[in-house]
């Protein structure tokens, strides 16, 4: 059983639906016993990332999530769940979890892309180059391109950057180690090698929770 | 060959639904029935659409609940982007096909009337989520009109006295995330889309643009998103009666030296 942290911000249950048509078991929760009792987490997100902290810390999902990491449940970041597992985010001069050493910046309108200005956000398709061999990317292949959608980028720890890709600037679109991974991008509406990541998820939490 | 490790161009295939059926305007003869919708989307999300639009011209508020359940069925089935329009004139009327699966809203003639729909989406759900159509039609330059291009509504019937480029602007501070563009005037045509009113919007904006009405050849596409600057192309005749498949036009825009997204076929995705 996969836990998607419900927290209002969205897409949770566009996850849900993807993780459901791969035949994984998964349920939206908020309660703190469901979380930390699952195989693994999915911290979904969209939407800004003050408000988003504002709502965490409220309901002391914060804390649910840093217990997340220390115990060493799985955890899955998407989107903006992938911003603010960093210590701080540009948006809005955000204090965000911390859980991973790194910040959330902001892309700028003079940067250019193919000739062109960037329009911001950063929302369609693009590639992954990836870094380093990691069981979330199993099976991609370098021409896979994953949906985006996003206004600020991540910028991590560079030793845990796992996968990069070029918009006006060159930024982390994945990031973790194993068990605690972050992807910038939608894997939810990434087409196959979307579910192809979330399957990947699922099935390092599955072995993890029977060894 | 374009460069591949960059952002692509969208191609985004639009369907209007009537009554849960995907239908389609055909001129002095009204709208005749096509096909099903959700199996027309899974098939479009097959050979590689980008994105999908839907567009509900229901009549009838019963029919309402017949769409948002072709909604759900779509965001079942297909893991791709889709926006939803048609109708939108309220927050919850967006909360109700967003909660059905839809990825983002798409606004047009209510946002005409109050703009600040614009703003309260987007404080709600994201700018992300928030899509403005602008109906334009081209009028020649006044006073009032300085781009020679104006806002329209109810199809084109309604002139609006906004100038396009001026509306863009605004749309655009209060929170949209994105423009989709429809020439009245090319609309329908199949002889491209306008390229000048596209290209005067993306220079006049720092938001994406999508670039609609005219498709109608493969040329098409790669000059809007390159004479033009979107960065995305609407379709709908051009593939709905099967003249071209989606990886047709793909192939065709990535001849031209446009960046585009291919999908491969279900080798090495057997667990997904």
């Amino acid at each position: 059983m996969l836990a998607i942290l419900d927290y209002k911000a969205g897409n949770q249950t566009s996850v849900l639906r993807a993780l459901r048509f791969l035949g994984i078991t998964a349920e939206i929760t908020a309660e703190p016993a469901a979380i930390l009792g699952a195989d693994g987490v999915i911290f979904p997100g969209v939407g800004a990332a003050g408000q988003a902290m504002n709502h965490l810390r409220a309901t002391g999902m914060d804390n649910v999530l840093r217990q997340v990491v220390d115990q060493g449940i799985p955890l899955l970041g998407i989107c903006l769940g992938c911003q603010i597992l960093l210590e701080h985010s540009e948006e809005g001069d955000t204090a965000a979890l911390g859980v991973v050493k790194g910040v959330c910046r902001r892309f700028l309108p003079e940067w250019r892309d193919g000739g062109e200005p960037i329009r911001i956000p950063h929302m369609g398709w693009n590639t992954l180059e990836l870094l380093k061999p990691c069981k979330l990317f199993e099976g991609i292949l370098p021409d896979d391109r994953f949906y985006f959608v996003h206004s600020f980028y991540t910028e991590p720890d560079s030793a845990l950057c796992l996968a990069q890709t070029t918009y006006g600037l060159t930024f982390a679109s994945a990031y973790g180690r194993d068990g605690l991974w972050a992807v910038q991008f939608h894997p939810e509406k990434s087409g196959r090698p979307g579910l192809k990541i979330l399957s990947n998820f699922s099935r390092y939490c599955e072995e993890r929770a029977h060894a | 060959m374009p460069e591949k490790k960059r952002l692509s161009k969208r191609l985004i295939p639009c369907l209007d639904v009537r009554d849960g059926k995907l239908t389609k305007g055909i001129k002095f003869r009204g709208n005749v029935d096509i096909g099903d919708p959700v199996e027309t989307a899974r098939r479009y999300y097959e050979e590689g659409a980008d994105e999908i639009v839907f567009y509900d011209i229901t009549a009838s508020s019963e029919a309402r609940g017949i769409f948002l359940d072709v909604v759900e069925r779509v965001a079942s089935n297909i893991f791709i982007p889709f926006s939803v329009g048609g109708g939108l004139s309220s927050v919850g009327d967006m909360r109700a096909v967003l909660l059905a699966g839809a990825e983002k809203v798409s606004v047009n003639s209510a946002a005409v009337k109050d703009p600040f729909l614009i703003s309260r989406g987007a404080d709600a759900f994201g700018s992300q989520a928030i899509v403005v159509g602008m109906d334009v039609k081209k009028v020649g330059r006044t006073e009032s009109i300085p781009s020679g291009y104006e806002i329209v509504i109810h199809g084109g019937r309604k002139p609006m006295g906004i100038d396009a480029v001026a509306w863009a602007r605004r749309c655009e501070e209060l929170g949209a995330g994105e423009l989709c563009v429809n020439s009245i005037d090319a609309d329908g045509t199949l002889d491209g889309y306008e390229l000048t009113l596209t290209r005067m919007i993306c220079d006049a904006v720092d938001i994406p643009v999508i670039a609609s009405g005219g498709a109608g050849a493969p040329q098409h596409l790669a000059d809007a998103v390159t004479v033009g600057g979107a960065s995305a192309a609407l379709v709908a005749s051009i593939v709905h009666y099967g003249q071209y498949s989606i990886a047709e036009l793909k192939d065709y825009m990535e001849k031209s030296g446009v960046t585009v997204r291919r999908v491969r076929g279900m080798q090495g995705m057997a667990s997904a």
